[in-house]
Parts: structure tokens; sequence; C-alpha cells
């Protein structure tokens, strides 16, 4: 099946919403993803929510740009926004563009729970 | 003593967007020949997908046409890898480097693209001419093997 022809994998916490993003987040795919990720916010509205990097195999400027853009979103709608697990391949990504001084990066140990993935949405 | 070339491969496609993940892909195959680490494979994987996008996106505006990819190793370790593409060029290039410069924020390009590659390459070199085209040489010399234990 093609990458974005499948549903995010997301988990709700509480107020909480975890998106896991996967595979390859390049110029190809980074559109289709986002409007995904945006539906989701806007029927949703959670207080917060974590963009888990876990399970991405590949990220380059096109990836950057998504999380950036998710960032604007999210402060327009009131969301408390973060990003979590990134490679220290995309850490390396996030920090050249200083995204930490906008952007909270958490590495969050995996529980048993993560572990087993979340629901499609 | 100049590096002598190991291989050398020369790849045309067009330039719709899902040649991103080929042409990178195509890149990682390429360099493994020099047994390169794996921090090494993804940099280059990184850096070919950036130089390929900035073609689909910027160099023909998302019209097909064709974008090549020229890579090369010497014998000194060092992957070369060009990008060509006969689209639109950059007025600026200087302008077009400069981290955070994009002439595309509606579509949330970063501007990030020629500041990842400059640091994840070892050298990079742009040129481009009005009309005519871009292109994107950079190289990567990889570590040296580690010895074998015996």
């Amino acid at each position: 099946m093609l990458e974005y022809e499948k549903s995010l994998k997301c988990i709700t916490s509480g107020r909480s919403l975890t998106i896991y993003l996967e595979g390859d987040i390049d110029h190809h795919n980074a559109r289709t993803v986002r409007s995904k990720i945006d539906t989701k916010l806007y029927i949703q509205r959670p207080d917060e929510l974590v963009l888990d990097l876990s399970r991405v195999n590949f990220m380059d400027s096109s990836g950057l740009g998504l999380i950036l853009g998710r960032y604007t979103r999210s402060v327009e709608l009131g969301i408390l926004f973060k990003v979590a697990n990134p490679s220290p391949q995309i850490r390396r990504i996030l920090d050249l563009a200083g995204t930490e001084r906008l952007i909270k990066i958490e590495n969050i140990p995996r529980t048993e729970k993560r572990a087993q993935g979340g629901e499609p949405a | 003593m100049k590096a002598e070339v190991i291989n050398e491969v020369r790849l045309t496609f067009p330039s719709v967007s899902a040649n991103e993940a080929f042409a990178r892909s195509a890149a990682a195959s390429f360099c493994a020949q020099l047994n390169p680490t794996f921090d090494e494979v993804s940099d280059i994987k990184c850096a070919v997908s950036e130089a390929v996008t900035n073609a689909v996106v910027h160099g023909y505006r998302d019209a097909l046409g064709e974008i090549q990819l020229l890579m090369k190793l010497t014998d000194d370790r060092v992957f070369r890898a060009e990008i060509r593409d006969k689209g639109c060029g950059i007025a600026d290039v200087e302008e077009a480097m400069r981290p955070l410069f994009t002439t595309d924020p509606e579509n949330e390009r970063s501007g990030m693209g020629f500041t990842i590659i400059e640091n994840f390459m070892d050298s990079l070199r742009v040129v481009s001419s009005t009309g005519k085209g871009t292109r994107v040489i950079m190289t990567k010399k990889l570590s040296m093997l580690p010895r074998v234990r015996g």
C-alpha cells in the first residue's frame, strides 16, 4: 500500500493528542500528511498536540516545513505543540533551523502502550 | 595526484515528486559501494533529496521537466553528486542559499534546503542561469574504513 493512503496513527490521552508520523516525510507526501493532521486538529481540538517522530525513517527540509507549519497552526488554535523522539539525523535538521527556540522537543521513553501503537484515526 | 574515478552513474528522470524518493535511494545504493557509515548514508540521502526537491518545486515549478543526477565515486573515498535541471534558474544564488530564505512560504517550504546540504556535505556549489537551469554540485569525503580486527 502506498504511504499516503495510510491513515494517521493517533493516541488520545485526556486532552492530549499524539500523532505518530511514519516512513518518509518529504515534499512528495508532506502535503497529504499536513492535511490529515490539520483535519484531525480541527475536529478534535485537543489542548496539546505531540508529533511523535520515532517511526519516521527519513525526513528532509519538507518535513521541517511540515513541523514548523503545524506549530504555527497549533499556536493559532491555542494548542500546546511538542515534537517527540526525533532520530539523531532529524534532530540535526531541527537544530539547524533553531527549532528548539519555538518548539519543545522531548524524548519520551517507549511505554508498552506506545510500543503497541495507536488506533488508526 | 588526481583521484581516480571508481564508478560513475548518470540518471535522467522526469520532475515528478515521486522521484525524490527514487533519487535519494539511488544515491544511498550508489555510495554503499564505498562502505559508508549509517550517518554518512543518511546525510547523502538528505542532501540529494533536497537538491532534487528544489529542481521539482523551484526549477520546474511543478511543471514537467527533466532532472539529471550524476554521481561519481573516486578512490580517495569522495562521493560527488550533481543535480541538473533545465528549469527557470535562480536569479540570486546567494540569496537563495541564505538560511530560511524561501520564495514559497505558502506551501510551507522551510527555506532550509541549501543550509542542510551545506551542513551535511563537505562542499556545495550552485551554478544557475535564469531561464536556462541550475546545477547543484556536492561532495562528501567518507571516513576511512575501520581496521579489520585480526
